[in-house]
């Protein structure tokens, strides 16, 4: 197993500054993640032609796929680099910082939109006050199943990169958001924000923008069901536009009953 | 923002859980928060906590309690918590954990739809576990997090997160006034925050340690450097090992201790034959001892007896007899975790783990309400010391967390009509200059040492020589290698003299911290000539109660720590011997 690795690395100090690659050669161990790869060249940063590089910037924390810190681009698929082993990865292994995102340094990009999304779409609970008593309402073990499916969202941003439709001429909020609407939209008291969360997803940048390309499930590292939440809040969608219309309708039709009142 | 009035802000270090839950009190009492964390907060470590959290619910009628969980807590952490902070927190687990099933996390239910509990760790007999998946701590950490959104988005919280705490701003009599810090993904310059008081929820220290099973995160560093400001430390010496991690490269990843709580097996072949270690040497327990028994005993089979599997540092934890519904739902996200990272289905075949560090029991040393020995500094969560003792009992961090933060928001409340004289506008700046010349040495530094290359150094070192088994020549030896580091810190090139998003400045630093904090643990571990809990020292393989029921505290000298002992509030229960070979339990009742 004498097997090299070699590394390359997309380089960028800054924004707007220019990039270039980086090439490293690791020895082969087994059961090497990505990560353990960066720690690796953090300690002797030299790259293939012998030359010392400064500090590679990238984001990480848990190294166990539960914090979503670690998303990148190995060989051109967003995935976490500290679940990624090395082995089973074809060579050269390519790392890039997600796309869709503003670049910070090398591999570290900010998400931050992400999290201003969850405010968007009212992400919590309302109205829990801390010194109520007693456990909340009860729930039956298959909706539990499928709200805990749905809270594993890590905000990693791999589903937002690997949708066509997320890009920068476009507003589109994306799927994870949706995701946690329709999972806040099925508990018993965030549904009390269910309306709001759903007219913040008509328009544009909304759920209209999904173009059914089924990318984000395939590449969602927790697997969360993503077409499942724009399917389900579509059909929510739909049936609130259908009462809005109905209501419309019906001011339109008592307002002119008062007029011809009026007249006769 | 316009209510945000500078001199009633109160400035929370850490957004996992314990620092959310004080910012959630803080807030709801119309108090103006600025959060800061290192990571965006819904990254924190506490999302790796994978078990469950223990609340004496008894819905399954086992007569169990919160006293009982108390004397199993107590007993646990061999007596060296003092016990009226503990019997509290275990009274307060069921609404604790009711006010988190009302902000929404998914616990698991019966079939009629309540919230479901089962065994999830060891030391307890009971069915304390309340868990939402294999994910618990994730779950909490999201459902407080999206519950302070709520309130950042209605402005009562300002939130600062891939920021770096830099001090604490101290006026001339010693008293917490604010911080400094930095941001990590940005020009790298020092800003100052001006508080009426800091509240420390900034984690455990088991990134010390190369083999562990924390987050990058967890190093301590925060709780280093107000140590090194004038907080006093606890228990330094007590660092916990889980027993099952799979050894790996950048980290050991934690198969979770709800296994064995759920029937999981620990053992290795002796004689060619399957030799259930735990069973035999703990009848009353077998599988269900303690984290730090259980990592005892792996040690003794895998370094003294040379019993470890395939001759290596490993034994089995085997899951292959359990019910396959079970290991779905209960379990999947654990087993998921082993299959990602060695590609062997554990469903079939035995999981091959060993101890790893997993928690420090020990921190800043605070009161019963949470207050530090500096006027205006709180802390809670792992980064205090105040709820394990000697070794911490499975599914109780998540409670210590949420109990802490909220009583700790309660301290603040009560101490907020306290006059804080703003701090002068000229110490201030001085404290920044001060931290902008460390960053302009470091960043200038013509030296030859990498950070990044001795903090490994440092970690190692740590994770051979302040381990499971600490025996003296050992200890004496890490001092030295402390001593060897420390040297060569001075000597340091961080390989990128730029501001912008710079890596090696932030390590740089935080090694500093470390080295402070790995050097207190040390001479903590060797001062304590005995064995308790999670500190086994083969020269002294007894508690002695006599001498050593005592915390440590450890104060910061130029020269290294000077440590003293109190003795341990034991006013509820009397110490007993600790074994896990009869049911101690019983005792208790009778």
């Amino acid at each position: 197993m004498a097997r090299d690795i070699l590394l390359q690395i997309c380089r960028q100090l800054e924004p707007g500054s220019d990039g270039w690659w980086e090439e490293f050669v690791l020895p082969h161990r087994a059961d090497l993640t990505i990560t353990a790869c960066l720690m690796m060249i953090q300690r002797d940063p030299m790259t293939r032609e012998g030359r010392r590089t400064r500090p590679i910037a990238w984001e990480a924390s848990c190294l166990e796929e539960i914090c979503g810190a670690c998303s990148m681009l190995v060989n051109g698929v967003p995935r976490q680099a500290c679940s990624t082993l090395v082995d089973g990865l074809k060579q050269p292994i390519r790392l890039e910082p997600l796309k869709k995102f503003p670049l910070v340094r090398d591999l570290l990009v900010d998400r931050s939109r992400m999290f201003e999304e969850l405010k968007t779409i009212q992400a919590w609970v309302p109205g829990v006050r801390l010194d109520d008593t007693g456990p909340g309402p009860r729930i039956a073990p298959e909706l539990q199943q499928v709200q805990y499916a749905l809270s594993r969202c890590m905000t990693c941003g791999v589903c937002l990169e690997a949708c066509p439709q997320v890009n920068r001429r476009s507003a589109f909020i994306g799927p994870a958001a949706i995701g946690q609407a329709w999972r806040f939209n099925l508990h018993a008291l965030g549904a009390e924000a269910a309306e709001a969360r759903l007219r913040t997803l008509t328009g544009s940048g909304g759920i209209d923008d999904c173009g059914s390309a089924q990318t984000c499930v395939e590449a969602c590292p927790m697997k969360l069901p993503l077409t499942d939440s724009i399917a389900a809040l579509n059909r929510d969608l739909t049936r609130l536009a259908l009462r809005d219309l109905w209501r419309k309708w019906r001011m339109i039709w008592r307002s002119r009953r008062e007029m011809t009142g009026s007249e006769g | 923002m316009s209510q945000h009035r500078r001199d009633q802000c109160v400035i929370v270090v850490g957004g996992g859980l314990a620092g959310l839950m004080a910012t959630l009190h803080l807030a709801e009492a119309g108090i103006s928060v600025d959060l800061f964390s290192l990571v965006p907060v819904r990254r924190s470590h506490s999302a790796c906590a994978q078990g469950g959290i223990n609340a004496a619910v008894d819905t399954k009628g086992e007569g169990d309690s919160p006293w009982i969980h108390f004397v199993e807590t107590i007993y646990g952490g061999d007596f060296l918590a003092d016990q009226p902070p503990v019997l509290k927190m275990c009274e307060a687990g069921p609404e604790l954990v009711y006010l988190l099933d009302r902000m929404g996390v998914p616990f698991n239910r019966t079939p009629t739809g309540e919230l479901e509990v089962t065994k999830r760790g060891g030391g307890t007999k009971y069915s304390r576990g309340l868990f939402a998946g294999a994910s618990t701590g994730q779950q909490m950490l999201y459902a407080l997090d999206e519950q302070v959104r709520r309130h950042e988005a209605e402005g009562r919280v300002r939130k600062f997160e891939g920021w770096t705490l830099c001090s604490l701003l101290l006026d001339s009599a010693g008293r917490c006034r604010g911080i400094s810090a930095m941001p990590l993904a940005a020009k790298m310059t020092v800003h100052a925050f001006p508080a009426w008081g800091v509240l420390l929820a900034t984690g455990g220290c088991g990134g010390l340690y190369a083999k562990t099973t924390t987050s990058l995160i967890c190093n301590g560093a925060a709780a280093s450097l107000a140590y090194q400001q004038g907080a006093h430390y606890g228990n330094p010496e007590f660092i916990q090992f889980h027993p099952t991690a799979i050894p790996g490269e950048d980290k050991c990843r934690l198969v979770s201790e709800s296994l064995r709580g759920g029937g999981g097996r620990l053992w290795t072949y002796r004689g060619g034959k399957p030799w259930y270690f735990l069973e035999e040497w703990y009848p009353a327990f077998g599988n269900l001892v303690p984290r730090d028994i259980a990592s005892r005993a792996i040690y003794r089979v895998c370094r003294e007896m040379d019993l470890g599997i395939d001759g290596k540092d490993q034994v089995y934890l085997d899951v292959t007899h359990l019910d396959s519904r079970q290991l779905e739902v209960e379990f999947g996200g654990a087993i998921e975790i082993y299959e990602k990272y060695t590609g062997e289905d554990p469903r079939t075949v035995p999981m091959r783990v060993f101890p790893a560090v997993h928690y420090s029991m020990g921190g800043l040393w605070v009161d019963a309400s949470h207050r530090s020995n500096l006027e205006g500094l709180y802390a809670a969560g792992e980064c205090e010391h105040l709820y394990h003792g000697a070794n911490r009992l499975g599914a109780n961090a998540l409670l210590a967390c949420l109990h802490g933060g909220k009583v700790v928001a309660q301290s603040v409340v009560e101490d907020l009509d306290q006059e804080a004289s703003p701090l002068p506008g000229r110490e201030i700046e001085a404290e920044v200059e001060r931290q902008e010349d460390w960053n302009r040495r470091l960043l200038e530094g013509g030296g030859s040492e990498n950070p990044f290359e001795l903090y490994w150094t440092l970690r190692e070192a740590m994770s051979h020589y302040v381990a499971v088994v600490r025996t003296s020549p050992d200890l004496q030896k890490m001092r030295e290698i402390l001593t060897e580091l420390k040297v060569r810190y001075t000597n340091l090139n961080l390989g990128d003299s730029g501001r912008w998003a710079n890596p090696a400045l932030a390590l740089a630093r935080d090694l500093g911290h470390m080295m402070v904090l790995a050097e207190t643990v040390t001479a903590g571990a060797l001062a304590r000539e005995e064995s308790r809990g999670a500190h086994y020292r083969p020269e002294f393989p007894e508690r002695d109660d006599s001498r050593w029921l005592k915390t440590t505290v450890a104060q910061w000298t130029p020269d290294g720590p000077r440590l003293w002992y109190v003795p341990v509030d034991t006013s509820l229960l009397t110490p007993r011997p600790r074994s896990y070979a009869t049911d101690f339990l019983e005792e208790v009742r009778r």
